[in-house]
């Protein structure tokens, strides 16, 4: 039993140790021999990778590495830009969402995604949440009651606005309008939440308390969050990639990578001698 | 230390440009000022002659039998010239509105096709023949109405004027086109890619994104194009002395000839004498067009500023 998370390549076995806590979540997504380039810059590069359920996984490294690209192509946003190729597969549930059989559309609200800055639409609170639901049809108003009034309580917004859920969302502070953006993912009800950088704008309780959060929904969600605070990927993560180049240099336990890691290039990220 | 020393110049070429700067910056307004003064002050002599009830063509004076519907005309050069408005505002208007509408069906649709969906090869090609498009001359459009389309359109309708207002509609519509496109494009563009990405990233189709999110983020935006393009509608003047007819009736028919503000003033103000009654007249009709544009102007400004304080994140 080895190579379970995987590696940068199938000829290199490492990355492994006593796993016991790990081994109990099933795998959620596999990326398998996933290449992605940006016209002739190769973005990521064989990429194997294991993301577990119902944990939180942590993609670290300095800037360009490719993990917010990496991010994006487990909900297939990168499918939006212009001149992007992707080889590989990646899978959810075992099925590959890169098969011409998936509709992006679908997946979308399986996979939500939280992004770097807060982008609640100029609406109100009530209609950013409910926004994702109105897509599916959804018009029954005691149905979209409960739901937002449940979302918002998940990302434990809702005492601080539950009397202005109809005033613009645009008056919320930063902190408050990224837990929208949280309560408006989790709304479409998905199983997985990808989160961009979602605290790097943010003041630090503001960020303590997205953290916290986290902690909550990854009893119920599969999470992988990019951050560029190791601090924070020690705090909030079971699980942590270390890219460099493109390339996942190292996966593994959270607490094996930020203590005793495989590599010399993640020690030398870690202990912060370069990067 | 000497070196720190301000150096007297004899002159002050800083100081010098500044100010020139300053005056290229406030001509523009001080150009409106004096043509606004002007106008006025020519229109309001009118006054001197004539009741301001003139203006709707209902006089009160009159016995009963003379105050009926036909006291509603512009009728200048007669031994008792009317100077209603209401057939000039009804005609401008009878133009300018058909004229927005397609405009704005055609240019919003133009707009949200080269902002959201038009591959950039598209875009780069129809955006300039779009622009093109703006820089054919009013009268070159006119011409063309005239002669061609006019003829067509009898054609199809089976009007009974060859010349009416929706001839010249189409014309106007056609130089519309560009301004709304243009704005609305720039208005849509500006929706921050932010807001995009958050609706695919809730499972939004293309279509559904531009229309829950797109449209709405830029509807202040479009809103002013097509009061900036009203604006234009209401001021084009060659086009509709060309193809409209020119009969100054008062009508909702839009298969009707009509005369517009604009080209009465154009086909009148040269052959009529300075300081008459019939002058004055014309300057307050200038200056009724001008209020109307100049509040249209004001309302898209308002609404444009609306738009970006709503988008700000």
């Amino acid at each position: 039993m080895s190579n379970e998370l995987g590696t940068i390549d199938k000829n290199q076995m490492s990355v492994h140790s006593d796993m016991q806590t790990n081994l109990e979540n099933q795998i959620k997504i596999q990326a398998k021999d996933l290449n992605l380039f940006y016209g002739d810059n190769h973005a990521l590069k064989n990429i194997h990778m294991n993301i577990r359920e119902k944990a939180a996984t942590a993609l670290i490294g300095p800037s360009g590495c490719g993990k917010s690209t990496f991010l994006r192509t487990l909900n297939r946003m990168n499918d939006t830009i212009p001149g992007v190729r992707r080889t590989g597969e990646i899978n959810l549930d075992g099925v590959n969402i890169y098969d011409s059989k998936i509709d992006v559309v679908a997946l979308r609200r399986v996979i939500g995604m939280v992004f770097q800055k807060s982008n609640p639409f100029p609406k109100s609170i009530y209609e950013n949440v409910a926004y994702g639901l109105r897509l599916i049809g959804m018009k029954n108003k005691t149905e979209l009651d409960e739901i937002v009034e449940h979302s918002l309580k998940q990302s434990a917004l809702w005492k601080e606005i539950k009397d202005r859920l109809h005033e613009s969302a645009l008056q919320l502070s930063g902190g408050q309008q990224q837990r929208l953006c949280i309560a408006r993912a989790l709304a479409v009800s998905p199983e997985v939440i990808l989160m961009d950088e979602p605290a790097s704008a943010l003041d630090p309780i503001s960020t303590a308390k997205i953290e916290e959060l986290i902690h909550q929904l990854k009893e119920n969600y599969t999470i992988v969050i990019v951050t560029h605070n190791m601090q924070q990927a020690a705090r909030v993560s079971d699980y942590t990639a270390y890219f460099y180049m493109g390339d996942m240099v190292e996966f593994d336990d959270t607490k094996k990578i930020f203590t005793n890691p495989e590599k010399k290039e993640t020690e030398d990220y870690i202990t912060g001698r370069f990067g | 230390m000497k070196d720190l020393v301000k150096k007297k110049h004899l002159f002050n070429s800083e100081w010098f440009i500044e100010k020139t700067l300053l005056f290229a910056g406030v001509s523009s307004v001080l150009i409106i000022a004096l043509i606004f003064v002007f106008l006025f002050k020519e229109a309001i002599l009118f006054f001197q002659t004539r009741p301001p009830f003139d203006l709707i063509g209902i006089t009160v004076f009159d016995s009963w039998e003379e105050k009926n519907i036909f006291k509603m005309m512009w009728q200048a050069v007669n031994e008792t010239p009317k100077y209603s408005l209401i057939p000039l505002v009804c005609g401008s208007f009878l133009v300018a509105f058909p004229a927005t509408v397609m405009a704005s069906v055609f240019g919003i649709g133009a707009a949200i096709y080269l902002s959201e969906i038009a591959p950039n090869k598209v875009r780069e090609t129809l955006k300039p023949s779009l622009e093109l498009l703006a820089s054919i001359p009013s009268v070159v459009v006119g011409f063309f109405m005239l002669a061609v389309i006019a003829t067509i359109v009898q054609n199809i309708t089976g009007s009974k004027f060859r010349l009416n207002a929706f001839v010249g509609a189409l014309g106007v519509a056609l130089v519309t086109f560009p301004i709304i496109v243009s704005i609305s494009e720039d208005a849509l563009r500006a929706v921050p890619k932010e807001l995009r990405d958050a609706s695919y990233a809730l499972g939004a189709s293309k279509w559904q994104t531009i229309w829950n999110t797109v449209l709405p983020a830029g509807v202040s935006g479009i809103s002013a194009a097509v009061i900036l393009g009203f604006g234009r509608a209401l001021g084009e003047t060659m086009i509709v002395v060309m193809a409209t007819g020119n009969a100054a009736l008062v009508t909702g028919d839009i298969f009707s000839s009509v005369r517009t503000m604009t080209a009465t003033i154009a086909a009148e103000l040269g052959a009529v004498a300075q300081g008459s009654e019939h002058y004055y007249a014309l300057f307050l009709v200038g200056a009724v067009l001008f209020t109307i544009t100049f509040i249209l102007n004001l309302c898209s400004e308002i609404v444009i500023n609306r738009m970006r304080q709503n988008l700000r994140m």
